[in-house]
């Protein structure tokens, strides 16, 4: 009789990579509702348009690489990539923003790098960046959401909405709108009180921004989801939403005509909540502890609030995260956790002394 | 209740303990032969003292230790020892190792052999040879010869016996049902440790809450006794030496340090059980209960099991199907390893034999890249970080490794068991400890030659300097007798004698000091004979080292000793070549 030999552990938990990435997915499914509801067709075509070119490109990659083409695409990383990035795009963006977006996070951001695992920024947001500063204009025209559309206007349809991304076809007056952002960002002399009351994004909001609270509420519900089966640790989510509600707390400056913004108005716009639970979870691109990922999370939130109050661009989580992206080796050096037996933390650069 | 700590990280397992506790312990017919290896336990291996074809009975010895870390064996049943020689055993590579077959005769006749009762009355010291003689090793798993760690000396005094009875790894229930069936016989063992170890104030059996049933049974027979059934939640691997020391105590072993240092000693439950047969019963460890579970057999339970049972034996008896075998695994499915052959024998550390159908232990998933995802760094109970270890592993970077505790990595497997890219982390790891053991015991060889080297230079130099200054001194000197002479030579007519100093001063005293060197042709001779004599001795030393070592240490240290024994025997060849050309030479000046 002869047995194979194999090393331990002999036992396996049923978690697998492509079983998480695609739990991820499914995470996303409320938030990509919100969007639809709130926005129109435009994020699922964006979604569909992004899928389609990064499977195409991982494929073709791989099989450049000579690698297994089916073994890797079954991890489903290029897909979570890809359906993110369509979710930060600005809904019935042009077809080729889409594609050109999404070849870019795959061939140059992920594979170039060596691929999965080894990819040192955020392959969806080193697209989304590399659009949003090619083509300024289509990347910040928003569409309006549902309840503040003007009077017998109505979202395209999926096949207007087809035309419009494909054809090349102008929607219709009052679809195309601003973001409670951009509000903030460009009503300089109001104090935020005459905001709320005069921009109807925020005077027929729930508590924070027609459309966006319930975009944010839908990645909040799908974050937490993920959260509660472990796929991720609070850490990261939390200090960037912690950082940003203080950072906005702080400078709220009583609602001044200089104040950014409330930290509600803050926490649910944009891409807060995606940003927290889908983007800086990334695990390949962020700092690897547990204490590490505290300290990431919170650079990334006052980045995102820096920028936001006082850069040029009126979202900035994908600038934040990039940033962060170079300081988490950093991080990493100074944020091992104890270890048992040990009675001080040690750093990453240590070396063991003669 | 005791309160309990919780360590960081662990995993959960499907338990998998059922199947085999249906049944009671049940033993094996006596196979036709043993397989008794003369090393299954940390130190250094047995030394047979039995021949090929010598009789033996159940129980005699028939290896010795050797030297202080090591432990003897004895004859498992009664028999004739047909064969001392290498053979295949349990090993993580699958090597083979000495081994004295024994083929049984199925009389099972005991050599005469009696225990102390009265315990109490008997030395510490006594007891812990007793202890030694009777060849307990660890149980467990790793297999540290019991009688040392319960010899700590003075200046270590213990204040807590901790008794693992944890058996945190899945399938595994040999502990379990030794304790259902054996509690009175175990808590007597763990008296004896007690009054070993001077009756340390704590004594404490940590078990996890999954053993109701050996709870149960422990706790009639500890009332009155001090000693303390402290159970916890189930979580592996609780049972790691330094887990349940936190788990029970709340301190953290300091890294690279012993229990003992801490004041404590740690003894799996099984091994308390054969102690009380080795001093009340006077029987060694011959026998030990091994699961035998997986869904290969059509039989799991446990069996009291002879040392140097071929897993083969165990495997007939338990309607095994090998078509449906996925893997054969001696001890649990998170740290045992696999057995390529069935033939190899149970030995005193085997707790389980695990035949798992492809079902229920499928073959391995081709490894994905590391997403980075962290989740083994939760699972981690040592509190590393086990993808920077592996990231770090694969690019060979020892520095960052070691500034990372690779060596605090107690290999348990918690990482690789939830890693959801099959990553076989923990054998990344123990490559690269060995990779940076060799590196460590290079540099330290490279630092003695360094240091010899160097050594060498600067003597070389020395004399270099030394003999400098003294053909300074004495080109000083003759030139100052060359003056003198001058000198005299010019003041000669004023009569003064030769000046000390003079040029055949100094001539004769050179001579009359190389006389003094030169001893005479016998005189060397002996000399050199002496030195051959020394050399010869030094060759003998080796090769009876090498040949007492051999085979059974490791690549390493043979080839040290080999270097040492070529050493010797050129100094021989050095030393004779050196004799014969004196001889030569002196009788040709005889001539
Ligand atoms: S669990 Fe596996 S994939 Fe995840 S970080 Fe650890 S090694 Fe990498
Ligand atoms: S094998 Fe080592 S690194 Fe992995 S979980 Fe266990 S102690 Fe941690």
């Amino acid at each position: 009789m002869a047995f194979k030999q194999i090393t331990s552990p002999h036992a396996h938990a049923a978690q697998n990579t492509s079983k998480v990435m695609q739990l991820v997915l499914w995470a996303t499914v409320p938030g990509l509702a919100a969007l639809t509801i709130q926005f129109g067709w435009g994020s699922l075509i964006n979604v569909v348009l992004a899928v389609v070119t990064a499977v195409a490109c991982e494929a073709a990659i791989l099989k450049l690489r000579k690698r297994p083409v089916a073994f890797y695409l079954q991890d489903y990383s290029a897909v979570v990539t890809a359906v993110l990035l369509g979710l930060a795009l600005p809904p019935l963006a042009a077809w080729w923003v889409v594609v050109v977006g999404s070849m870019f996070s795959i061939i140059i951001a992920k594979q170039l790098y060596g691929g999965l695992g080894y990819n040192p920024f955020n392959p969806a947001m080193v697209g989304y960046v590399v659009l949003l500063i090619s083509f300024p204009i289509q990347m910040t025209t928003w569409i309006t959401p549902l309840s503040l559309l003007p009077d017998g206007v109505s979202h395209p349809g999926i096949i207007e909405s087809l035309g419009i991304v494909f054809g090349g076809y102008s929607p219709a007056d009052g679809v195309t709108g601003a973001t409670p952002l951009d509000v903030f960002k460009h009503s300089s002399g109001l104090v935020v009180d005459q905001i709320y009351e005069s921009n109807p994004l925020f005077s027929q909001a729930a508590f924070a921004g027609v459309g966006w609270e319930w975009v944010n509420l839908g990645f909040l519900a799908g974050g937490i989801v993920l959260l509660a089966t472990r796929i991720f640790t609070w850490h990261g989510p939390v200090a960037m939403l912690a950082a940003i509600a203080v950072m906005s707390l702080l400078f709220w400056d009583g609602g001044s005509s200089e104040s950014p913004g409330s930290p509600l108005m803050h926490l649910f716009s944009g891409a807060s909540m995606m940003g927290a639970f889908f983007i800086l979870t990334d695990p390949v691109s962020s700092a690897v502890s547990n204490r590490g990922r505290l300290i990431y999370g919170a650079l990334i939130g006052v980045l995102v609030y820096i920028i936001r109050a006082w850069g040029n661009y009126p979202d900035a989580v994908a600038f934040a995260v990039l940033i962060a992206n170079f300081a988490a080796p950093f991080i990493d050096n100074y944020t091992l956790p104890r270890t048992y037996g040990h009675t001080d933390r040690r750093r990453a650069t240590e070396k063991e002394e003669d | 209740m005791r309160s309990t700590w919780v360590t960081p990280g662990g995993v959960h397992p499907p338990e998998n303990k059922h199947q085999s506790v249906t049944m009671p312990i049940g033993s094996l017919p006596i196979p036709e032969k043993l397989l008794v290896p003369l090393s299954q336990h940390i130190g250094a291996p047995a030394k047979a003292c039995v021949k090929v074809g010598t009789k033996v009975l159940k129980g005699q010895k028939i290896a010795d230790a050797t030297g202080a870390v090591s432990v003897p064996m004895h004859a498992p049943t009664s028999g004739t020892v047909t064969a001392i020689e290498d053979r295949p055993i349990a090993h993580s590579s699958g090597m083979s190792a000495p081994c004295i077959e024994i083929t049984t005769d199925g009389k099972d006749t005991w050599i005469e052999h009696k225990g102390v009762v009265d315990f109490e009355h008997a030395s510490p010291q006594a007891l812990t040879k007793t202890i030694a003689d009777a060849g307990i090793a660890g149980m467990g798993g790793a297999g540290f010869p019991s009688a040392i760690k319960l010899s700590p000396g003075h200046r270590r005094p213990i204040n807590t016996l901790i008794i693992n009875a944890t058996e945190c790894e899945p399938y595994i229930t040999a502990d379990d049902s030794a304790i259902r069936e054996r509690a009175a016989e175990i808590i007597t063992g763990i008296g004896i440790l007690s009054h070993i170890l001077g009756n340390p104030v704590n004594i404490l059996i940590g078990i996890e809450d999954n053993k109701p049933e050996a709870i149960a049974a422990l706790e009639p027979h500890v009332a009155d006794t001090g000693i303390s059934v402290v159970s916890f939640p189930t979580k592996y691997p609780s049972g790691g030496e330094k887990q349940l020391i936190y788990i029970l105590t709340g301190k953290e072993l300091p890294s690279g340090q012993l229990p003992a240092d801490a004041g404590m000693v740690c003894i799996n439950i099984g091994t308390t059980y054969a102690i009380k047969r080795a001093v009340v019963d006077g029987e060694p460890l011959i026998s030990r209960v091994t699961t035998m579970t997986g869904n290969a057999c059509g039989i799991n339970r446990n069996y009291e099991t002879l040392i140097g049972t071929p897993v083969s034996h165990m495997l007939a008896h338990s309607e095994f199907n090998e078509h449906a075998c996925s893997r054969l695994v001696m001890g649990g499915p998170m740290m045992g390893f696999s057995l390529t052959s069935a033939e190899v024998p149970i030995v005193k550390t085997t707790n389980c034999i695990l035949a798992p159908s492809y079902s229920e232990i499928p073959d391995d998933e081709p490894a994905q890249a590391c997403i980075r995802c962290g989740m083994c760094a939760e699972a981690c109970p040592a509190s590393l970080l086990p993808q920077q270890l592996f990231w770090y592993s694969q690019a060979e970077d020892h520095d960052r490794l070691e500034a990372h505790n690779l060596f605090d990595c107690i290999e348990c497997g918690a990482c690789s068991y939830v890693c959801p890219s099959n990553i076989p982390l923990v054998q990344y790891y123990r490559s690269s400890k060995g990779e940076i053991l060799k590196a460590r015991e290079e540099k330290v060889k490279s630092d003695h030659a360094r240091e010899r080297f160097e050594f060498h230079q600067q003597r070389m130099e020395q004399a270099e300097k030394d003999k400098e200054a003294k053909r300074a001194a004495r080109r000083e000197a003759a030139e100052k007798a060359k003056a003198t002479v001058a000198a005299n030579s010019g003041t000669e007519k004023e009569g003064t004698g030769p000046v000390p100093g003079s040029a055949a001063d100094i001539i004769a005293a050179a001579q009359a000091r190389a006389a003094a060197k030169q001893v005479s042709p016998e005189e060397q001779q002996a000399k050199f004979e002496r030195s051959i004599a020394g050399a010869e001795m030094r060759v003998q030393m080796a090769t009876d080292k090498l040949a007492e070592t051999n085979a059974k240490q490791t690549e390493d240290q043979k080839n040290i000793l080999n270097a040492a024994l070529e050493g010797a025997k050129q100094k021989l060849e050095q030393a004779q070549a050196r004799l014969a050309e004196h001889v030569k030479k002196h009788s040709e000046q005889v001539k």
